[in-house]
């Protein structure tokens, strides 16, 4: 290898707060919450189908609100709670979406499954949705 | 058998996949793994005249990149390259040398500490290039197209019938090129284990068939590398033949005697495998009674330049349509474009939606419902051999969707049917795909606890084979589900040929069915042998297993729990392996068979289409698990609106490139468009296809939608779009 010219920007320690667990992280400044969770994490139970906002695979809910983590900035978030699948279920026992999902088989693959869950649970906490289509038009981000 | 069999069993997975615990290709991880990213090429036809990396290389935590020129050996012989389901050809090979054979092309590999690291670096390679002159367009090339070998014989003499035919239709159906579009961005992660051995997590339908295939191309010993795929996010086909991910990760480890992990991007997935646009040119020529007197059908598909891909797009009429005269026909253009692969139904969603487009504007010139012309038509034998079927109850799904969707109460006439300000159009086509089946093997280890593990190196690509192995062995082993764990998609275990085609589910439910009859033999040999036995004397093909006991059919009285009898045999565990083939039979045609009946509401001032209803009733033999397999069709039924309404390839000629290589621009449907799917099981029982009367699900829920929708539109609008996608524009035209 020459010599480094392009030398890389200063980490940036950054604390996330995951499924209440407190980590903190000496962060690239555009790694984004995504691939902290994935690659520095190993939560891998967000997915990344797109990384550009398109299909919702790694939907994850940061203060209770559903959010794309492949466009949001890791060191953005730094002290916000935030909810993947992986926190979901409570000692053992699923949520009640994790549970209709199995009950109705409303996956196959299940690489969209997470985003999906997490959306619609944070669909259930904006209590916009009354009817299926509304439901239908509200998940629509989740590919 | 004691009932999971048939029933609407949740998938054994669910709670790994619904948890986030499931773990895909790109997902494992080793210690001082490091990240590859693809650099690709921009032009479709060339060489690389200069290809410097040495900016990419000054980026901090970029640790090299592997281009042509400084890669390690790769093997020089076509045979090495091919894959268990390569078509005809010379494989593409990358990083092989300074050749440019398509747009998007891979050409370099930036390895980096970071992922991100390895993406900016990438963005510094700078590439030379000679263009050569190149052709992308199927339309304008339709000239050089050349003839492959005849998927059917002609039958009589199709030309001079169609001449003489008293009603005749004749048109060309353009099927765009489609990608796949699998959720799981292509992935692997090849982990050195020292001493050149390595493990390979691969997004991939076939573990063994990557296996043997990295084997030839690194020239390696089958112990050194093992390929594993446990969980698969979505593949559809394009996971049937290995990816070049998997070449570049292992070329990687190989390199720097480090674990690699390569993940592609949406953009650079527009660069694999795809449906090939094909123009389906098809002509029907009827009596005036409805029948048919000939059928022609013709396709001419793109392919590479330098493989020959090409499915049975038009046979599908001699299975469905009795015709006394036909002809078929398949060309292939070559174009400067990557290979085409095999994509859900290959052939028939293609070939049977521009048949059942046809059908429908014949049944319109005849002025018959759509279903009494194939009714007149229906065919009992399949015509290209004359061969009867195994089972065949197209009728009852005629019937049983017609009955569904309410089709007695619809008003023939185009324009006819309103809600409102929408235009309301119903519409129908048939569905046909092959039963086929493979021989695998499968490995049950039962232990005296009564746990059985059942291994095999097939793939679950959501298909829900892990579901249907472990009901299948629950039933044949008598124990109940909980006890049963699945292993798969393991190339060190029993031998399964690529999850495709729609044959892994009789082919693997036959394999348990086979190690599951020699446990059930040792245990009644140890059952039997026991001092005063109450199976002594019993006929050993009247023992079973059931609720955990070895008993006499009909007589549960006379058991002996397994526990016990694997104690006195003095056994912790017993090992069966077993490969199931089928007997090769000849005497019958096999095929799976669908009715699609489809509601679209047409805002005829704006063009929007909603498919707002769709009924499929489906015969496919027995059904193994009606929760999983209605997810299979409606799967199916969801893709068939996508390629009737949305999904569309678009290449920019001019420059070779694809223009919409993304999920927002390729258009998929999504939530809001997927409105009420009925699906129906027809009963089809079938004793001769296999001893459990299964046919697979894995196509069937495809065929035929994209057409019964595009009819509906017609019977809606009185406009008949044979362009796929139907989309507004073309309405609105």
């Amino acid at each position: 290898m020459g010599d480094v010219t392009h030398e890389l920007p200063d980490r940036i320690p950054t604390r996330l707060v995951i499924n209440g667990v407190s980590h903190t992280l000496d962060l690239l400044p555009w790694t984004t919450l995504l691939d902290a969770l994935r690659d520095h994490l190993a939560l891998t139970g967000t997915k990344k189908g797109c990384d550009h906002g398109q299909c919702g695979a790694c939907t994850v809910l940061i203060d209770g609100r559903r959010v794309n983590s492949c466009l949001t900035l890791a060191v953005m978030k730094d002290s916000a709670e935030i909810t993947t699948i992986e926190g979901l279920a409570k000692d053992g026992a699923l949520h009640p979406l994790q549970q209709a999902f199995i009950d109705h088989d409303a996956f196959q693959c299940g690489y969209c499954t997470p985003g999906q869950i997490c959306s619609a649970a944070g669909l259930l906490a904006e209590g916009r949705a009354r009817d299926a289509d509304q439901i239908r038009e509200l998940m629509s981000g989740n590919l | 058998m004691n009932g999971y069999v048939g029933t609407p069993t949740s998938r054994v997975d669910g709670r790994a996949k619904v948890t986030g615990a499931a773990k895909y290709a790109g997902e494992f991880t080793a210690d001082r793994l490091v990240h590859g990213f693809v650099v690709e090429a921009t032009i479709p036809r060339g060489r690389i005249a200069q290809l410097d990396t040495s900016e990419a290389l000054k980026v901090a935590g970029v640790l090299d990149v592997l281009t042509h020129a400084n890669r390690p050996s790769l093997a020089d012989k076509d045979d090495a390259w091919k894959d268990e389901v390569a078509p005809e050809g010379s494989p593409f090979r990358p990083l092989y040398d300074d050749t440019i054979k398509f747009n998007g092309q891979p050409i370099a590999l930036v390895v980096a500490e970071e992922w991100a690291t390895a993406k900016f670096a990438a963005t510094l390679v700078r590439i030379d290039y000679e263009q050569a002159e190149f052709a992308t367009d199927l339309e304008a090339e339709r000239g050089g197209a050349s003839e492959m070998d005849k998927p059917h014989k002609p039958r009589g003499d199709a030309a001079g019938a169609l001449a003489a035919a008293a009603l005749r239709h004749e048109a060309d159906y353009l099927i765009p090129t489609e990608h796949h579009n699998p959720m799981e961005l292509y992935a692997t992660t090849t982990v050195w284990e020292g001493d050149g051995k390595l493990t390979v997590y691969d997004k991939t339908q076939g573990v063994q068939n990557v296996q043997k295939f990295l084997c030839g191309v690194f020239d390696k010993k089958p112990e050194d590398i093992r390929v594993l795929s446990p969980y698969v996010g979505g593949a559809f086909g394009s996971g049937l033949r290995p990816q070049y991910q998997v070449v570049l990760a292992t070329l990687a480890a190989l390199a720097l005697k480090r674990s690699v992990r390569v993940v592609l991007t949406r953009q650079q997935m527009y660069g694999l495998g795809y449906r090939p646009m094909t123009i389906e040119r098809v002509a029907l020529g009827a009596k005036s009674d409805g029948t048919l007197d000939a059928v022609t059908h013709e396709a001419i598909a793109v392919t590479s330049r330098y493989e020959d891909f090409a499915r049975n797009d038009t046979g599908w009429a001699e299975q469905l349509y009795s015709s006394p005269n036909s002809s078929f026909s398949h060309k292939l253009v070559h174009l400067d474009v990557s290979t085409p692969s095999d994509m859900r139904a290959p052939g028939a969603a293609s070939g049977v939606c521009a048949l059942e487009c046809a059908m429908d504007e014949l049944a319109v010139a005849l002025n018959l419902d759509p279903i009494e012309l194939r009714l007149k038509c229906y065919s009992d034998r399949d015509q290209s051999e004359n061969l009867p079927y195994t089972s065949k109850q197209l009728r009852q799904c005629y019937a049983r969707g017609a009955e569904a969707f309410g089709w007695g109460r619809r008003d023939p006439a185009p324009r006819s049917m309103r809600d409102g300000k929408e235009l309301v159009g119903w519409g129908m086509a048939t569905g046909v795909w092959e039963a086929l089946q493979m021989p695998v093997a499968v490995r049950i280890v039962l232990t005296s606890n009564g746990h059985a593990e059942v291994s095999c190196a097939a793939s679950d690509i959501g298909t829900g084979t892990y579901t249907i192995v472990a009901q299948v062995a629950a039933d044949a082993l008598g124990l109940p589900i909980e006890n049963i764990s699945v292993r798969l998609a393991d190339s060190t275990l029993p031998q399964a040929p690529v999850e495709g085609g729609s044959w892994m589910a009789a082919s693997s439910a036959h394999a348990v069915l086979g190690a599951a009859e020699d446990i059930r033999q040792e245990l009644a040999r140890h059952a039997q042998a026991m001092p005063s036995s109450p199976l002594a004397g019993v006929d050993a093909q009247d023992i079973i297993l059931a609720e955990g006991t070895i008993a006499k059919a009909g007589e549960r009285g006379r058991a002996i729990s397994i526990a016990d009898a694997m104690r006195y045999g003095k056994l912790e565990r017993i090992e069966k392996q077993k490969l199931n083939e089928f007997p090769e039979d000849k005497s019958h045609a096999r095929n799976t068979h669908s009715a699609v009946f489809a509601e679209v509401k047409v805002d005829e001032e704006l063009g929007v289409i909603r498919v707002t209803r769709v009924v499929s009733a489906v015969a496919a033999g027995r059904i193994l698990n009606t929760k999983t397999g209605r997810s299979q069709i409606m799967g199916g039924v969801v893709w068939g609106i996508g390629m009737a309404l949305h999904e569309e390839t678009v290449m920019d000629h001019r420059f070779g490139r694809i223009m919409n290589a993304n999920i927002a621009e390729y258009h998929i449907p999504v939530n809001a468009d997927v409105h009420d799917i009925d699906v129906i099981f027809v009963d089809e029982p079938d004793t001769h296809i296999n001893k459990l009367g299964v046919k697979g699900l894995g196509e069937i829920g495809i065929v035929g939608v994209p057409a019964a929708i595009a009819n509906a539109v017609y019977h809606a609008t009185g406009k008949r779009i044979r362009r796929f996608p139907i989309t507004l524009d073309k309405l609105l035209g």
